[in-house]
């Protein structure tokens, strides 16, 4: 089996994979890091975003070898020690979430709309959620969590 | 595991991508940004014996223009045509219609050449490839070919794209003076696939129509230009007669399948509102 190998959560990693192995699952059955969701494994629900050399995609549609030498970021990638990121923080406060099965995506779609847009407004922030599926919420805490969350990376 | 076994070869040049197509015919599938190709190997839709991927092909992702041609490379993601001045430029219809193509997870990754080769009858780009008369650059071993978007389309999930060939590029005339455009489509969320929609690009000449082409998505087997349509508004002037003369006409150009968001009939009286629409639009 070939090896695959990438930073993740700015650790060398490096596993003998199948080729069919999905990145979500190198994630998850590899490295032991389950906080990247399986939903769809379709490219619909958006669990899965993580990042990949700073963009938001969806690990369930791209193949751990095809990360071979990528800069992942995961869920577990963010917070500092017992210190949440920001985001994660404003998702706690605002009640962003109820089953918290999509939050991991949702926080890093979200996360890759303030580094692109750090003032989004609520329509913008609620357009971009079009690719994350929540089957709790109705999104309203979500996009309040976002707003905050982009507030407090505002500084 | 989702997927069925398969062999995975990152290919580096165009040589090594022909030898692999010569050597398993339909046994292999090019991977190229994967936002479909993906799903359906981890539904088992498909199950090839190698996936190529082309990813890494050099110098296939440039998005350019000469002035009178947008070239857009088949590897570009929908995010680079998204913010190409380029295509804001010289291809506005494609800059209207790239933020109705997924979202930005699936834009990040999907490619132009992608959705193009895989020609999905409810997907944008096929559309308006055909709305804006583009050419496409097959390459071969042995040279390339290029083929109009009229004839590159021939069916469901149909291409003129032979076996042993690659689609590595679209050439896009760029828009003239006086002309203008338009796009709808009508999904359940955005982003989605559209239930039905439409890319409209043509002129009007004081209040009459001319040189229309309106290519229409998710209304029938494949991207679909409304030739009986566009008959009906070339020529003629822009008033409620002859938007209601394209509306029918395209009873003669569409053929929508029923699938779960409605009939055909419904489908079809959609598109002639998105018609009107969209024409008001183009006028406006």
């Amino acid at each position: 089996m070939p090896t695959v190998s990438m930073t993740v959560n700015g650790k060398s990693v490096s596993a003998e994979v199948e080729p069919r192995t999905l990145l979500v699952q190198y994630l998850r059955e590899h490295l032991g890091l389950t906080g990247t969701h399986v939903g769809c494994d379709t490219s619909q629900c958006g669990a899965c975003v993580v990042h990949v050399n700073g963009e938001s995609l969806k690990s369930c549609t791209m193949l751990a070898g095809q990360a071979e030498g990528a800069d992942v970021t995961t869920i577990e990638g963010l917070a500092n020690g017992d210190d949440l990121h920001p985001m994660q923080e404003a998702f706690r406060e605002n009640h962003g979430l109820q089953c918290g099965f999509c939050t991991p995506g949702m926080v890093m779609s979200a996360l890759d709309l303030v580094k692109q847009n750090p003032d989004p407004s609520e329509k913008e922030v609620r357009e971009w959620l079009e690719g994350n599926l929540c089957r709790c919420t109705g999104y309203h805490n979500i996009v309040k969590s976002i707003l905050a969350g982009a507030e407090a990376l505002r500084g | 595991m989702k997927p069925a076994p398969f062999a995975y070869v990152r290919a580096e040049t165009l040589d090594q991508v022909f030898d692999l197509l010569d050597e398993y015919g339909d046994e292999a599938k090019i991977l190229a940004g994967g936002q479909s190709l993906m799903a359906t190997l981890n539904m088992r839709l498909s199950t090839p014996e190698v996936l190529i991927d082309i990813n890494h092909l050099e110098g296939l992702s440039d998005i350019s223009s000469d002035g009178d041609v947008l070239r857009i490379g088949a590897l570009a993601r929908h995010s680079d045509v998204l913010e190409s001045e380029h295509v804001q430029k010289h291809a506005p219809l494609i800059a209207k219609t790239m933020p109705h193509v997924a979202h930005q997870a699936i834009r990040n990754r999907g490619t132009f050449g992608g959705s193009v080769a895989f020609a999905d009858p409810a997907a944008e780009l096929p559309a308006v490839t055909r709305a804006l008369g583009a050419i496409f650059v097959l390459q071969g071993r042995d040279g390339q070919r290029k083929v109009a978007a009229d004839d590159f389309f021939q069916g469901l999930f149909e291409t003129d794209l032979k076996e042993n060939e690659l689609l590595v590029g679209a050439e896009i005339p760029a828009i003239k003076d006086g002309e203008r455009t338009a796009f709808m489509e009508l999904a359940r969320r955005h982003g989605d696939y559209a239930i039905v929609g439409l890319a409209v690009q043509g002129r009007l000449e004081g209040d009459t129509f001319a040189d229309m082409r309106l290519g229409f998505f998710g209304a029938g087997d494949q991207p679909i230009l409304a030739k009986s349509a566009i008959a009906a508004l070339n020529g003629q002037p822009n008033n409620e007669g002859t938007i209601k003369n394209a509306q029918d006409a395209l009873d003669a150009d569409l053929d929508p399948m029923p699938d779960l968001n409605g009939p055909a009939e419904m489908k079809m009286h959609l598109a002639r509102v998105l018609t009107k629409r969209a024409l008001a639009e183009l006028a406006a």
